[in-house]
């Protein structure tokens, strides 16, 4: 290295740092890092999407600073108030702010879609990779099994399972965890199956590198992007689903400031004012909508090819 | 050779049967214990809470539930074999007749909203593809990731609040004015049908007037997801190198479009749209319960409500059975339709 280095330093220079051959494996991953963050910088909306989530966190984080007012304290003499400068998004039926009620909900929301990636992704991820690198028997079992899972639209089964469980914000996330894996073993284990029989794969293998090694160790990191591609965009419809139960009455339960939740119980008053259900369902949208973005723009860096 | 084909085609059709019906039976394992794990006491849902002992045994060995669990297993799936899908716990209707009463609803719902979601976003779509990267396809992409991301049920509730409560172009919950309820004869289930039939243009009026609202606001998430699809499936075709061949050919930009391109996606564009149909379920389920529609989704939020676990099985067993029969005749127009499978 040193000697290299010595032997031509003015030539070298004159080489930008992405366009020269990469002599280490730091080197190899800092270019890549470099590209990709350069690809997704270069995508004005995914950027957009980006900052909403880094704004949602510092507004979850910074909630109690946040709010104008108690999420909870009710006052009936202010019930059902417009947007003024006191209230700026409006006053519920009991006279809470609904700046401060949709400023606390953002936690709620971080912590169902949180809760189920956290879930949803390890468990599928292995699941998945297993089946696949296995085949045979242990792959059909799980493969019948996603299918049946796969055989529901999403809402429905999570329904289902919340009938079972019961309503709650702990039990929608339950629900909605146990829906959402089947969809994530499916694209570790189509993964899986495409690498199974490389070369590389063999080598290791031949090495004496047990099962387990080598999902984890050759696998498993070569799933892992498009795994996180797919576990961002289905944030969006983590947060789609846990408004609908709240929506319905299933999900998070009052007074938890849950935006579909409040929607929800907005709508009796809806017709003399709109500021009710408006608000929360803008907060969900923007949330989502951004999700969408940041994972659209993830994957133009992460998974190119599957655009 | 032919005979060689022949045989493997029914060994494949052998083996895809015998991987639904796999399913099938998963299916029907999977609700069956979903409701023995549910926390609801049936028997005395049946008998009543004063109901004595006696009566209470006797409804418990009735329904077979003092016996082992494979054996219930077994009686369950023979009453299924004979169509008799059992009783809902708080009304005592069976729970099939009540949906197949429910259901036309929803299939008109649902396919009024297909066709509103695939009419708008099949041409977006290709709209989308001819300009591609230009402002069209940018605005096309921001009117579908909207779609993807907004809440149904908002969507739905906002739509009430514009056009039914503030400028009053649309009716507002049910599926006619109240008035004209049951006014028409039910032949098919299917209002709009049903009331042409009767020749009765008031109660059809009134009915469109009611279904528009949720029919689009159920078509816009389809209308996303398909706009998207097509878009992608558009783009692969027009970067072939057939579609050059016709452009130097000279043939214009409307006939490549549609005539080549286009022409050479409807097998799969089918095959999605067959699957969207059944996601237009999971849409009802809210929509039907911000419109009053009196559908499938309304009876199984009802019943998920009320914690009618006999409805609620019925219920998931037949989506499921409706998605597994979508997904199979999406596979089979895909073999009919697409001539490279045809031997």
């Amino acid at each position: 290295m040193s000697a290299q280095a010595s032997q031509g330093p003015a030539k070298r220079k004159k080489v930008a740092f992405l366009d020269r051959e990469a002599t280490s494996v730091t080197e190899a991953f800092l270019q890549r890092l470099l590209v990709g963050i350069h690809t997704f910088l270069s995508n004005g909306l995914a950027v957009a999407g980006l900052t909403i989530i880094l704004l949602l966190i510092a507004v979850a984080a910074f909630a109690p600073w946040m709010a104008t007012h108690d999420p909870n304290l009710q006052n009936l003499s202010m019930a059902l108030k417009p947007p003024s400068s006191a209230n700026w998004f409006g006053t519920d039926e009991y006279g809470r702010d609904i700046f401060s009620r949709i400023v606390y909900g953002s936690r709620v929301t971080l912590y169902i879609v949180t809760l189920v990636t956290i879930t949803v992704g390890p468990i599928g991820l292995i699941v998945g990779t297993v089946s696949g690198y296995f085949g045979g028997m242990v792959d059909m079992i799980v493969m019948r099994i996603t299918d049946l899972f796969l055989a529901f639209p999403g809402l429905i089964l999570t329904l289902t399972f919340v009938a079972i469980l019961g309503p709650g914000l702990e039990q929608a996330v339950l629900a909605i965890a146990l829906t959402g894996w089947p969809a994530i073993a499916r694209l570790a284990r189509a993964e899986t199956m495409t690498i199974r029989s490389s070369d590389y794969i063999a080598a290791a293998r031949l090495q004496g590198a047990s099962s387990l090694r080598i999902i984890f160790g050759s696998i498993i990191p070569v799933c892992l992007s498009s795994v996180i591609v797919r576990l961002t965009l289905g944030m969006a419809s983590v947060i789609l689903t846990a408004a609908g139960l709240g929506f319905l009455g299933l999900g998070a339960q009052p007074p938890t400031p849950e935006w579909g939740a409040m929607t929800s119980a907005g709508r009796e008053y809806m017709l003399d004012s709109w500021w009710l259900v408006t608000a929360p369902g803008v907060a969900i949208m923007v949330v989502s909508l951004a999700f969408n973005l940041f994972g659209d723009g993830l994957r133009d860096v992460l998974d190119p090819k599957s655009k | 050779m032919g005979r060689f084909f022949k045989r493997n085609k029914l060994k494949r059709a052998a083996q895809s049967l015998a991987s639904v019906l796999v399913t099938l039976l998963l299916l029907v394992t999977l609700t069956f214990f979903l409701g023995q794990v549910m926390p609801v006491d049936v028997v005395s849902r049946l008998v009543g809470p004063d109901a004595d002992q006696a009566t209470y045994q006797a409804t418990y060995e009735r329904l077979g539930l003092d016996q082992p669990i494979i054996v219930q297993f077994g009686i369950y799936i023979s009453r299924m074999v004979q169509g008799d899908f059992g009783t809902a716990l708080l009304t005592g209707h069976q729970v099939l007749d009540d949906i197949i009463r429910v259901f036309p609803a929803t299939v008109e719902l649902g396919t009024l909203a297909l066709l509103i979601g695939a009419g708008i976003g099949v041409p977006l779509g290709v709209l989308a593809a001819v300009q591609r990267n230009r402002s069209a396809d940018h605005i096309i992409r921001i009117v579908t990731l909207l779609g993807h991301s907004v809440p149904i049920f908002w969507i739905g509730l906002m739509g009430l609040l514009l056009f039914y409560s503030y400028l009053g172009w649309v009716g507002g919950g049910g599926r006619v004015e109240i008035y004209y309820e049951g006014l028409v004869e039910t032949r098919t289930g299917l209002l709009l049908v049903d009331s042409l039939l009767a020749g009765d243009t008031e109660v059809f009026w009134s009915a469109v007037r009611h279904i528009i609202l949720p029919a689009t606001v159920l078509g816009y998430a389809s209308m996303a997801s398909l706009c998207r699809l097509t878009r992608s499936f558009m783009i692969d075709q027009l970067s072939q190198e057939y579609i050059t061949a016709a452009r130097v050919k000279g043939v214009s930009e409307w006939n490549v479009v549609w005539h080549h391109a286009f022409r050479n996606i409807r097998v799969q564009l089918l095959t999605v749209i067959a699957l969207t149909y059944g996601s237009m379920l999971e849409g009802a389920v809210l929509i039907e319960t911000i419109f009053a529609w009196p559908g499938f989704g309304q009876y199984l939020t009802n019943n998920l409500l009320l914690g009618d676990m006999n409805a609620i099985m019925v219920c998931v067993l037949l989506v499921g059975v409706i998605f597994i029969t979508l997904n199979m005749l999406a596979d089979l127009l895909y073999k009919i339709f697409d001539p490279r499978t045809v031997q």
